[in-house]
């Protein structure tokens, strides 16, 4: 019993979500947007995570190359150390890791933030005054983090290119000129058009869930649990998304 | 101007608004009262199209609003300003953007044009070089003020306070009924005021009328209240915990 009352929710829940998608491609077109609105967003959202995504992308970085060493070692072939580290960031972990910094960043904050407005009734008022809180709130986020995340996300497989460099070069003596080659020969641009796509559903799903949780609390224990919410749905949703995507295109680029 | 007929309104299984009559008329000073929680504010909400009543209906101007869909009725929404219970001014903007806000969204004004416009908006109701301060540095009072600058700046056709005195101090208080008494004789426009504040209500209104249960129990001027042998507003007005509206009766 339930099992179904839980199942009903999770429909109801997938139901607002898609009307709130669906209202927010259609402000997405309404209207010219405030250049000046959508910077603060940007910086919000892309320039300030930057910090966060080099520190964490370099150290993933380095694990994976200890990580794959470790087994190459085996083999005598810590040679392809480069072509593995690169291929895991930029296929895998770059757009998943940097996709949860930016949900467990950014996404919380969106949520909070518009939490706090909403019960402190400035989301009523902007209705009041004539602006859709969609169109207000939610659609310069989503372009933000649309413009932001295939940025972050070559930025974060970078960073952690450059870890796994200095684990080879420090650690396993692999030159630098030889590492730098097997890096960028092991990739193809399939490679590296997956992972930007992958940012780009990743960077949709923070914005929608982010957002959709902040506009319902009604108290401020409320917005602690939006938070959460928003947190780990989006967690959830970037897994799923990436599972599915990687099988398909699996299929499409085998 | 307003007339509301046997509106209700439900969240969940709770029934806040459970028939509510009322008529206000162009160019008076409105006052609405009742206990905190009886549900001012729903209703409130409801006039200006910010929820959606289950049933009844509300005749602006002689136009149904609860008829009309989201484009249209935005149109009639922007015939109101509203002075928010907790002056909702917007954190992420400065004092001049906040009291601009509407003219920013709605015209092509300049920015200097609606600069002076809003200067000139912030004197109105006493205040002078804030514009370029954020609402956490300004106190209650001055939020409040803030909040009624930002309502009228746009001249609308009925301005609605939501308790407008709650959470500042007595002086703050005094200042606040003062300029809501001289907006509307100067603007000569129809306002609504919300509170439980009865000392605070009398002093404003030509006419008010009274919320309890979910219903309107009282409607007409101070010389009906005055005369009026309802126990319920009279245990309201000598503010007596001991009498026919029980704890739980909002």
């Amino acid at each position: 019993m339930i099992l179904l009352v839980n199942f009903f929710r999770l429909i109801r829940y997938i139901g607002k979500v898609s009307y709130f998608v669906k209202d927010t491609f259609y402000w997405l077109f309404c209207k010219k947007r405030n250049i000046k609105e959508l910077g603060r967003e940007i910086i919000f959202i892309g320039i300030d995570s930057f910090p966060l995504v080099t520190i964490i992308s370099f150290f993933i970085g380095m694990i994976l190359a200890f990580q794959t060493a470790y087994q190459l070692k085996e083999f005598s072939s810590e040679i392809h150390l480069a072509s593995l580290v690169a291929l895991s960031l930029v296929r895998e972990l770059g757009p998943v890791i940097g996709s949860l910094i930016v949900a467990a960043r950014s996404g919380a904050s969106i949520t909070a933030g518009i939490g706090s407005m909403k019960i402190s009734e400035q989301v009523d008022a902007l209705e009041a005054f004539g602006v859709e809180p969609i169109d207000y709130l939610v659609v310069p986020k989503f372009i933000s983090l649309l413009l932001c995340m295939p940025i972050l996300i070559i930025y974060a497989d970078f960073m952690g290119i450059v870890g796994g460099y200095l684990v080879g070069f420090f650690k396993f003596g692999i030159q630098s000129g030889l590492y730098f080659r097997m890096t960028f020969d092991a990739l193809a641009l399939k490679d590296v058009a997956s992972g930007l796509l992958k940012s780009l559903f990743f960077g949709s799903i923070i914005t929608f869930i982010s957002c959709f949780e902040g506009l319902r609390p009604f108290s401020s224990i409320d917005v602690s649990k939006a938070v959460t919410n928003a947190i780990v749905r989006s967690f959830l949703l970037i897994i799923i998304c990436d599972c599915i995507l990687t099988a398909l295109f699996y299929f499409i680029w085998v | 101007m307003i007339e509301i007929r046997n509106l209700q309104k439900s969240f969940g299984n709770k029934e806040v608004l459970k028939g509510v009559n009322l008529k206000v008329n162009k160019g008076e000073n409105f006052l609405l009262i009742g206990r905190s929680g009886a549900g001012k504010t729903v209703l409130l909400k409801n006039i200006i199209g910010l929820l959606r009543p289950d049933s009844g209906a509300i005749k602006i101007d002689g136009t149904d609003i609860t008829q009309l869909d989201k484009a249209h009725l935005e149109k009639v929404r922007l015939q109101f300003g509203l002075v928010f219970q907790s002056s909702a001014l917007f954190d992420f903007l400065t004092i001049e953007e906040n009291v601009g806000f509407f003219l920013y969204q709605h015209t092509n004004l300049k920015k200097s044009v609606i600069r002076k416009k809003v200067t000139e908006t912030l004197a109105l109701v006493g205040l002078k070089g804030i514009e370029d301060l954020h609402p956490y540095e300004l106190s209650g009072g001055m939020k409040k003020r803030v909040a009624i600058a930002r309502a009228v700046i746009f001249n609308p056709k009925i301005l609605i306070y939501d308790e407008p005195t709650t959470g500042i101090d007595p002086i703050a208080v005094d200042k606040i009924v003062a300029l809501i008494e001289d907006l509307h004789t100067r603007l000569s426009i129809t306002s609504v005021v919300v509170t439980h504040d009865l000392v605070v209500g009398l002093q404003l209104a030509d006419r008010l009328a009274f919320l309890l249960g979910g219903k309107i129990i009282f409607q007409g001027d101070k010389k009906d209240l005055e005369g009026s042998n309802d126990q319920r507003l009279i245990q309201f007005m000598q503010g007596s915990s001991g009498g026919p509206i029980k704890e739980m009766e909002v």
